[in-house]
């Protein structure tokens, strides 16, 4: 079948009556969460994900892109009115938004996000819908040698590429890694590193951590900041609606946005926040006013926000056709999927294709959703955002605890008399780590992502050797492998060169890579 | 742990140097309990340990690129910390942990709640422990009830049929 009847397919399915109050459910409490201050999309999709434990796989998928491209939105909500954005991705929207949301141009700002997220995440979808079976097929073809090589490259351009400091993201990566060893080896059924603990022989839950590093770890960090920052939520005064002008200025950013955002976002390399730069970059430069870009120039959130978006569509696309997560929200999705028992990757196109496509479908019925839901309802986003400190990140931890229960609350640990829960325990430990992380610059969406790629990495790595007999020339016998090796070794080197060259300013503004 | 110095100082980062060496203690033990698997010959050749020594290796030359960024000065300069407010919500979270087996979801959380809201500022206790109390059983209700998560239960859960 082709691409068009997949699709219809899918469509038809997302359409029914209970898959679109999924879809509705999870778009609302996707904004509504990542609308709050200092929570991104990967700690929403995170923090959601529990909610979706007792669904069917369809309908749970379903939901989850809701809450994903929800909590995308959400954020840029967060950035416009409040100078802290939620999500690093974000971080562009704020310089132009806030600026206009504090020239009582918080309306339109807020409009030209939306209907740029919408016209972005429209073409991006239809995109990952077209590009997704080419992708697969092309996967198909690969050996045991090329996942290896394709997945040292998204570690490399996850950890060492972009960032202030290739250490430190290495070093981030290295720790992920190492905890994906914990638990049974899948092959040989061996325990390793479990120190006697049966709650480990199960590994570390990618969610668990990722709560921990995220939520745990941003409120240790925020509470023992001594110069907390005093934050003012700008009202929305005025009209919502755009200008004739507003709209003339916008449609262009919106489609470079997503022509620039989509492909990155694609790529085996990752980051949602790189397209932003670029797209900002580039409305500069294009604009017929650039005097106004400091001072709250449209198109300065129209292009980045439509990056943004289109770049978390093409994040899908080797999530799905690979099962390749190139972003700590990605690595999430993927534990929901193994949640099933599901893996994401060429097989999956090809057994499971219609909850494949009923997942690319809802995600455009998500889209369209956000877009009727979210002008109307921005007065109570913005209440959200006026939650005080302490209720918002008291909320924030019960919240966090209550998922962890949800997906393991056997009380199995004992300290005396008293039983308590080994994951919980896991949460504050990791909790802690992700304290020290923030404390000393360290990224966090390696340590994820080596957690969830590393067991993938060596299963692929081990296959591939036990073919070749021990051989490790086989690692490098293809020509995909190659070309793969190849351009990790340039994302090293290019960014390398421009440190060497004092332009490390970009890289290190890309660096609170956090989603 | 911090001595919250600007990085521009000459003397060597202490913490910086502290984390290396967390580092290699991490390689130590990995090696230590990889080399205590026993492996049957016919896994031997790229069997379990494969990975866990090549992830030790690299957190050694890691520990030492680290040891020599930390006597450079290199890493980002830091805030001096407020460490109340952090032992606030640990103690929440300890507390919570230590609750949920006998006295329930919702005492547990509602202490976790206070103390986290105590960190940023808020009190008295007095009343934001039954705020989180009142949070907390709704959100059990909900949850347990609703979407039959497997929460604990304590004497005042079981109240509810």
């Amino acid at each position: 079948m082709d691409t068009f009847g997949l699709l219809a397919n899918g469509l038809v399915a997302a359409l029914q009556w209970q898959n679109l109050l999924y879809a509705l459910l999870g778009v609302t409490l996707g904004t509504a969460v990542g609308v709050l201050p200092g929570i991104g999309p990967a700690l929403t999709v995170a923090l959601l994900l529990p909610v979706t434990y007792r669904l069917d796989p369809t309908g749970s998928l379903i939901m989850f892109a809701g809450i994903y491209y929800g909590g995308m939105y959400g954020g840029s909500t967060t950035s416009i009115l409040l100078n802290t954005p939620g999500e690093s991705a974000s971080i562009v929207t704020a310089l132009e938004g806030n600026k206009m949301a504090r020239k009582g141009r918080g309306g339109p700002a807020l409009a030209t996000a939306a209907i740029g997220s919408f016209v972005a995440g429209l073409i991006a979808t239809i995109a990952l819908a077209f590009l997704a079976p080419w992708v697969v097929k092309v996967a198909l073809s690969f050996g045991p040698a090329d996942y290896f090589a394709l997945m040292v490259l998204a570690f490399i351009t996850v950890s060492a590429a972009f960032g202030d400091s290739p250490l430190r993201g290495v070093t981030a990566l290295f720790i992920g890694l190492g905890l994906g060893v914990i638990g049974i080896d899948l092959q040989t059924g061996q325990a390793r590193l479990v120190f006697g603990i049966p709650d480990l022989l199960d590994g570390i839950e990618v969610t668990t951590l990722a709560v921990a590093l995220f939520a745990i770890g941003e409120t240790l960090s925020i509470a023992s900041s001594r110069t907390q920052m005093k934050e003012e939520v700008l009202a929305v005064k005025g009209s919502v609606w755009m200008t004739l002008e507003d709209w003339k200025r916008s449609w262009g950013p919106w489609l470079r946005g997503t022509l620039i955002g989509f492909p990155i976002g694609a790529m085996p390399a990752g980051g949602a926040e790189i397209g932003t730069f670029f797209s900002y970059a580039a409305e500069r430069r294009l604009a017929k006013h650039p005097e106004e870009f400091g001072h709250g120039a449209i198109e300065g959130v129209a292009g980045p926000e439509a990056a943004n978006n289109a770049s978390a569509a093409g994040t899908l696309v080797p999530l799905l056709t690979l099962g390749l997560p190139t972003s700590a929200t990605a690595a999430i999705m993927l534990a929901g999927f193994q949640q099933f028992g599901l893996q994401p990757g060429p097989l999956l196109f090809a057994n499971n294709a219609p909850l494949v496509w009923s997942l690319i479908a809802s995600l455009l019925v998500a889209n369209f959703m956000l877009l009727v839901l979210n002008l109307p309802l921005i007065g109570l986003w913005v209440k959200l955002l006026t939650v005080p400190r302490p209720w918002l990140y008291a909320g924030i931890l019960t919240f966090a605890t209550l998922g962890t229960l949800g997906a393991n609350g056997a009380m199995s640990g004992r300290l005396g008399p008293i039983p308590f829960s080994f994951e919980l325990l896991i949460l504050l430990a990791f909790g802690i780590l992700g304290y020290g992380l923030r404390r000393f610059g360290y990224p966090i969406a390696p340590v994820v992502i080596g957690l969830i790629l590393g067991p993938l990495a060596e299963q692929q790595l081990r296959r591939a050797l036990a073919i070749s007999q021990g051989d490790p020339m086989v690692l490098v016998h293809t020509p995909i492998a190659i070309t793969l090796y190849i351009v990790a070794a340039a994302a090293v080197l290019i960014p390398l060169y421009f440190r060497l060259r004092g332009k490390g300013a970009v890289l290190s503004q890309m660096a609170s890579d956090e989603d | 742990m911090s001595l919250g110095e600007p990085n521009l100082s000459r003397r060597p980062d202490g913490a910086a140097l502290f984390i290396a060496l967390v580092l290699a203690v991490i390689a130590a033990v990995i090696i230590w309990q990889t080399s205590m698997m026993r492996v049957p010959p016919i896994q031997a050749k790229v069997g379990p340990q494969v990975f866990p020594y090549v992830i030790a290796g690299g957190l050694v030359l890691l520990s030492i690129g680290t040891a020599l960024s930390a006597w450079r000065g290199q890493f980002p300069a830091r805030e001096k910390d407020n460490y109340g407010p952090m032992l606030w919500i640990i103690g929440g979270l300890v507390a919570q942990m230590l609750l949920l087996g006998w006295a329930g979801f919702s005492i547990g959380t509602a202490i976790l709640f206070a103390f986290t809201a105590k960190a940023f500022g808020r009190g008295p206790l007095w009343q934001t422990i039954p705020i989180g109390f009142v949070l907390a059983f709704v959100i059990w209700f909900i949850f347990s009830r609703g979407l039959q998560l497997a929460l604990p239960m304590g004497p005042l859960e079981r109240l509810i049929p």
